[in-house]
């Protein structure tokens, strides 16, 4: 049961770091941007082509991913994104899904369609137990990376975005750009900069989770769902609704794979509709906004 | 049904041409691309070694991608036997796609060679089915047999929910228990689920003796890391299951995890026949990955071709349906029949375990089920 618990939490900590960027495009930037899966499985496979084709280590690996999947964020907000600001949700979703395919068929011609299998390093294949019976606790050490790193990023975004210059620039860039300019503050490069680390965000967590959730072509479509849960069931306006959202769903699509494994992934849809039932602007959203 | 009709005095005028053609369909791309692959290499080897000439006709081998969709599969079936007017079908990675096919080569009476596809039911689907890779049943057996001699009495059953696994575990519970086992319990998970964490963890707390375990071709690796990673080795639960859980394609990539796991199946490549270690190496030597069960299902497929065309001196339809029916031969896999009846394959199993042989690891054959038939037909 604690077991339970401890992988339900892991898996929801990677969906929360997966996540965090696509509520950050939506929530702050709003816009709608169904191409983040497509960022994450780049940080994938950037991760799985250093490790296999040019041998680096895996921690190594992990910042590569981010800087790379962010340095793409920030060309494709320039060249691409930037114009459909603008644009109606409907066309920043066509343009969005247009682009996840795209990325879904690049990376089947160019890498192939096969599971991608991440070798571990030793250290964290260790294995922590405690307790015996139904209350024993194992910890598997990767899990455990996974929790401790995401923490950590989920307490630096929060001061970040509630205690810095940039945050609350940021933040007044979202609430009205006009006015923002006016006063002087850069607001496309505060998008830039925003789209690009929520970006990294993203590739970082697919480098993370390429062990857990798997790695293959088919990840963005896959995963979308998820992200899109996340985000309507947290709301996005902070930082802590995505990570209950996020936890809350991964302790139970965990618990509902072992208890019921009959209705096996449905559990979290059904948890989605019961959540949205009871409050309809998501967990942590100010009522009344936008 | 017009064209098809058409196709059919089309195959009529096929056999006074000097070619043959070969039409085969397989999942080159998607998530079963390696399974193609395999097949596909196979394929190849087959023509390097014995030319592209049989029953005095030059063969040509088209072949298609389905991407592992079976209305693709369905549709590259029907313009194969419309517009190439191939003798013989022949591929089909997947069930669906076997069955998606199965009313095509009826209404054609073309041959259809199926070289990977192993639910049981599959050459039921059609009378023009004539099957060179192995049945579920038939390879489940040979561990559900084994298993209760060798000191696992409760067993957990983890397959992958679709036909064949639905077909694995049926035949492992029911044969377990003939033989005086107990099922703890039986799980399932999503065909293209990634995360085991969840069943996995069940399977420890049930503490079973073992843990039997049908995958499809190409998912054994995660599964396999995922099987250390929670330490279910170590809390002294034994992994068995058929031989696409240590498929030969990605054997090496399992590490020591895998050592010692037994799986019951019809192909190893280390298959210690004369036959065998030519067909590997020759197969090693034109590509770079190790030969599988869908490999040499794939070069039996056309050996199976070969050998009708030959006898038949290239005719096409019935005729060389019935050349193919009853083969005997000597494959890298030991010896099979292709029984006239059922048109089913007919083969050794091998119970197997996984060893470190010259820093590689191999499935090692250690006992041997002469001439199984599939036992999903014998009702």
């Amino acid at each position: 049961m604690p077991t339970l618990l401890f992988d339900g939490i892991a898996y929801g900590m990677l969906l929360f770091v997966l996540s965090l960027g696509l509520a950050v495009t939506m929530g702050l930037m709003n816009f709608i941007n169904l191409a983040h899966g497509a960022f994450a499985m780049a940080g994938g496979y950037v991760l799985v082509l250093l490790m296999q084709r040019a041998g680096w280590p895996f921690l190594a690996c992990l910042p590569a991913a981010f800087v790379a999947t962010a340095l793409a964020g920030a060309l494709l907000e320039r060249t691409l994104y930037r114009p459909m600001y603008g644009k109606p949700h409907l066309d920043q979703v066509l343009f969005s899904i247009g682009l996840t395919f795209m990325s879904v068929a690049a990376v089947d011609f160019f890498v192939g369609s096969q599971q991608q299998i991440v070798q571990l390093p030793e250290m964290f294949k260790h294995r922590f137990e405690f307790g015996s019976g139904p209350w024993m606790l194992g910890m598997g050490a990767y899990r455990l990376f996974i929790i401790a790193l995401c923490v950590v990023l989920a307490l630096s975004l929060q001061a970040l975005l509630a205690r810095t210059r940039f945050g609350s620039r940021l933040r007044a860039a979202v609430d009205d750009p006009r006015v923002a300019a006016g006063l002087g503050i850069p607001v496309d490069r505060v998008f830039l900069l925003t789209f690009a680390f929520g970006s990294g965000l993203a590739g970082l967590g697919g480098a993370l989770g390429a062990d857990i959730l798997g790695l293959d072509p088919s990840f963005p479509l896959k995963y979308m769902v998820y992200f899109l849960i996340v985000c309507a069931v947290g709301g996005t306006s902070s930082i802590t609704g995505p990570l209950v959202a996020a936890l809350v769903l991964g302790i139970a699509d965990v618990m509902g794979k072992y208890y019921v494994p009959k209705l096996g992934a449905f559990i979290v849809y059904a948890l989605m509709i019961a959540i949205l039932l009871w409050r309809p602007q998501g967990l942590f959203t100010r009522e009344g906004r936008r | 049904m017009t064209l098809l009709a058409g196709a059919l005095a089309a195959t009529g005028a096929l056999a006074q041409s000097d070619s043959v053609k070969i039409g085969v369909i397989l999942p080159m791309t998607g998530p079963s691309a390696s399974t193609g692959r395999q097949i596909d290499a196979a394929i190849k080897l087959w023509l390097a070694q014995n030319g592209a000439k049989a029953g005095g006709k030059k063969v040509e081998v088209l072949i298609k991608d389905d991407a592992g969709v079976a209305d693709t599969t369905r549709r590259l079936a029907q313009e194969l036997v419309v517009n190439d007017k191939v003798a013989v079908l022949a591929g089909f990675g997947l069930t669906p796609l076997a069955l998606a096919t199965a009313p095509i080569a009826t209404q054609s009476k073309t041959p259809m060679v199926v070289m990977a596809a192993a639910t049981s039911a599959i050459t039921e689907a059609s009378p023009f089915i004539v099957r060179s890779s192995f049945t579920l049943p038939q390879a489940t057996i040979g561990i559900a047999e084994w298993a209760p001699k060798n000191n696992i009495k409760k067993a957990v059953t983890l397959v992958a929910d679709y036909g064949p696994g639905n077909d694995a575990e049926k035949f492992f519970v029911d044969r377990f228990r003939l033989n005086g086992g107990t099922i703890i319990e039986k799980l399932r998970t999503p065909l293209r689920g990634a995360d085991f964490a969840p069943v996995l963890q069940k399977v420890r707390d049930a503490q079973p003796d073992a843990l039997f375990v049908f995958l499809p071709s190409g998912q054994g690796a995660q599964f396999m890391k995922q099987f250390g990673e929670r330490g279910l080795d170590k809390a002294g639960i034994r992994m068995i299951g058929t031989g696409d859980v240590t498929d030969d394609d990605q054997l090496n990539d399992m590490g020591d995890v895998a050592l010692g796991v037994v799986t019951s199946h019809h192909y190893s490549a280390a298959h210690p026949s004369a036959m065998n270690k030519k067909f590997v190496a020759d197969f090693e030597a034109a590509n770079k990955f190790r030969p599988n069960f869908m490999a040499v299902g794939g070069y039996d497929g056309m050996r199976i071709i070969y050998t009708a065309l030959n006898a038949t001196k290239g005719a096409s339809g019935e005729a060389l349906l019935a050349a193919m029916k009853g083969q005997v031969f000597e494959s890298p896999r030991g010896p099979v029949l292709i029984d006239a009846q059922t048109r089913d394959i007919v083969q050794d199993i091998y119970i197997r375990k996984v060893e470190r042989v010259g820093g590689q690891l191999w499935n090692i054959e250690f006992e041997t089920l002469k001439a199984v038939k599939d036992p999903g037909k014998l009702k």
